[in-house]
């Protein structure tokens, strides 16, 4: 995006100057943080970017405490995380952070994400910001498991002997691989020290992709409610004070809901079989992982055959890769896009209904949903998304971002006229 | 080397582009040189993963097998793996052989004391005059769990991650798991002892 619609950093002080001329930190920060454009109809929807940069902060700094008094050792860890609830200094209040912490990391990522989809901001050109997205979401995936394990109760060892068999069904080499994997022939203390040492390196390389992605973005600018390209000054306000205000509102708001699950329902999100120490001989009757990777389990389990079960759930995280190109569209915004806005929410019910079965049992009509839902599925980014773009007919788009502030008559229908530059009518979601 | 000025090498373009030239074969040399180091440098990066001594030193071990009546199990611990050991009764035996091998997911033994190719018939999943004796990994091939005993469909093992059903001779009936249990390499040492491994 143009940068130059409000006044770059000008160091006022000579060590200022000085400091400027030989490491331009600060002008870096001013440039991405204060005077950088912002299209002036960003709705909530938009602050799950801040949001996010905040929850991986919390979960690193909760995390490298908790770290001080964890003992990543088969014997001694399930021991040690009561240790940490029972006896350790505010050790159940960090704790309580951390795991709801992960919950809620994932709740903002798939608002993040969502947005992207309605939005369509995958599309030219923030393609390599969309993928280099999804390269978070997979790193985010990878240390949730890591850290899900540490405790070492039942679900933690299953989960564990489950997601790491998953690499048994590649042929040939499969069973070589989970040996590499686990540093042994079954779960064990070689795996949970290794997932622990990948656990507190994992969040530190998320935090160089999540880098890149700001990086990317600050390239191409942010999309917007309309998807029109910022044309001119009319179209941004600069990110301080607007973006920096509203997104400080929504993450308060959004630090309230992590607050009620961490002092009323700490517990709420997990299992109580965890609270079960480790067992090698005894699989609990009912596994299942966390709410945020239901969808995936759900598709793994729809599978009758072992290898294409694997093999759909790394896809449908993996189809995200390659969106940019299946979408055929040339209109971005689900607002212009009347059949696609319909199938949006369509797919965003497929999901939440692939979560649900996710959760119960494999047997019976259970399985039988599931299989229709993955097909719909992959229907929607195989099927639906590359024939709509050739058949749908957009409704007529503004012919600016300020202009669909400030002519809402023209192009928005039935939203009230809007009052301040800020707060865009096309806040609903 | 020698010395150029630009004009020189705008006069030696042509050859440059066409011919390979000493310089070019020792940037290959020392391209290939540096990648078959770094491959040689991280392979001990990446063995360090695999079982290390104390795990491959547990490969073996002896069980006392001598207290166990008909139609009971214990289970043993084998690479922190759980090993079913099972005196079967008469009727679970009758039960498997009545199978035809066809019938079967998984038409292949996977028993490690007998060819890679055996079929999967009943007798090829214990060992020629103790047929009555089914020692097995009681893990699930589909993604390691551990099966319950008597249960399922076929009276065998069923395992309640992802359901599927095997028969008295541990085999895949029904169910996501592509192969039967594994058979483990064991010997009969006397009439008490067996050692698996």
């Amino acid at each position: 995006m143009q940068h130059d619609y409000f006044p770059r950093y000008e160091p006022k002080t000579a060590v200022g100057r000085w400091f400027d001329s030989r490491l331009p930190l600060t002008r870096l920060m001013y440039d991405s943080f204060v005077a950088y454009p912002v299209p002036r109809n960003l709705n909530y929807f938009y602050t799950f970017g801040g949001i996010l940069s905040v929850m991986l902060v919390v979960q690193i700094v909760t995390g490298v405490v908790l770290a001080m008094h964890y003992v990543p050792h088969e014997d001694f860890a399930f021991d040690s995380i009561e240790h940490i609830m029972r006896d350790v200094n505010y050790g159940w209040l960090l704790r309580y952070i951390h795991s709801n912490g992960a919950s809620m990391f994932f709740l903002a990522a798939y608002i993040h994400i969502f947005r992207g989809l309605y939005f369509g901001s995958y599309k030219e050109p923030r393609e390599i910001l969309w993928i280099l997205g999804v390269v978070i979401f997979l790193l985010m995936i990878a240390t949730a498991f890591f850290g899900y394990v540490l405790p070492w109760g039942q679900m933690s060892f299953w989960a564990a002997t489950v997601i790491t068999n998953l690499f048994s069904a590649i042929p040939l080499v499969g069973e070589n691989i989970v040996t590499w994997l686990l540093g042994g022939f079954a779960v064990g203390q070689p795996t949970l020290n290794r997932f622990y040492s990948l656990h507190y390196l994992l969040p530190f390389m998320i935090a160089g992709v999540v880098a890149l992605h700001v990086w990317a973005l600050h390239v191409t600018g942010q999309t917007n409610p309309t998807g029109i390209e910022v044309k001119s000054k009319q179209d941004v306000v600069p990110f301080t004070p607007h973006a920096t205000i509203k997104d400080a509102f929504a993450m308060t708001v959004f630090l309230i809901l992590f607050a009620w699950f961490v002092f009323y329902l700490p517990n709420y999100l997990g299992h109580a079989d965890n609270y079960q120490k480790a067992d090698p001989l005894v699989t609990p009757a009912h596994i299942v992982p966390e709410w945020y990777l239901l969808p995936f389990y759900a598709v793994l389990r729809a599978v009758p055959s072992k290898l294409l079960g694997v093999v759909l759930m790394f896809g449908s995280i993996a189809v995200l890769f390659i969106l940019p190109w299946l979408d055929t569209s040339r209109v971005r915004s689900a607002n212009y896009r009347p059949l696609y806005r319909q199938f949006f929410w369509i797919f965003v019910a497929v999901c939440i209904g692939l979560g649900y079965l996710g959760a119960k049992p494999a047997e019976g009509g259970y399985v039988i949903a599931a299989r229709i839902l993955t097909t719909y599925y992959f229907a929607h980014f195989f099927l639906i998304l590359p024939l709509l773009g050739l058949f749908e007919n957009p409704r007529p788009r503004p012919a600016s971002i300020a202009d669909s502030v400030l002519k809402p008559a023209d192009e928005v229908s039935g939203a009230p006229a809007a009052a301040g530059g800020v707060a865009a009518p096309e806040t609903r979601g | 080397m020698t010395q150029s000025t630009t004009a020189d090498l705008g006069a030696d373009a042509p050859d440059a582009e066409t011919e390979a030239t000493r310089r070019d074969f020792l940037l290959i040399a020392t391209g290939a040189f540096a990648a078959v180091g770094a491959a040689a440098a991280v392979w001990p990066f990446i063995h360090q993963m695999n079982p290390d001594a104390s795990a491959l030193a547990l490969s073996s071990i002896e069980v006392d097998i001598s207290s166990i009546e008909e139609g009971q199990a214990i289970t043993v611990m084998w690479q922190g793996k759980p090993v079913a050991i099972r005196y079967r009764t008469a009727a679970e035996m009758e039960e498997a052989r009545a199978t035809p091998v066809d019938d079967l997911a998984d038409p292949v033994a996977r028993n490690d004391n007998l060819d890679p190719a055996a079929p999967a018939s009943d007798e090829n999943r214990s060992v020629p005059g103790r047929e009555q004796w089914l020692i097995m990994l009681k893990v699930c091939t589909h993604l390691g769990c551990i099966p319950l005993d008597e249960a399922g469909d076929y009276g065998g093992w069923f395992c309640p991650c992802h359901g599927s059903h095997y028969d008295t001779a541990g085999r895949i009936r029904i169910g996501p798991a592509p192969e039967n249990m594994a058979i483990p390499p064991f010997e009969f040492l006397d009439e008490t002892f067996v050692r698996i491994g």
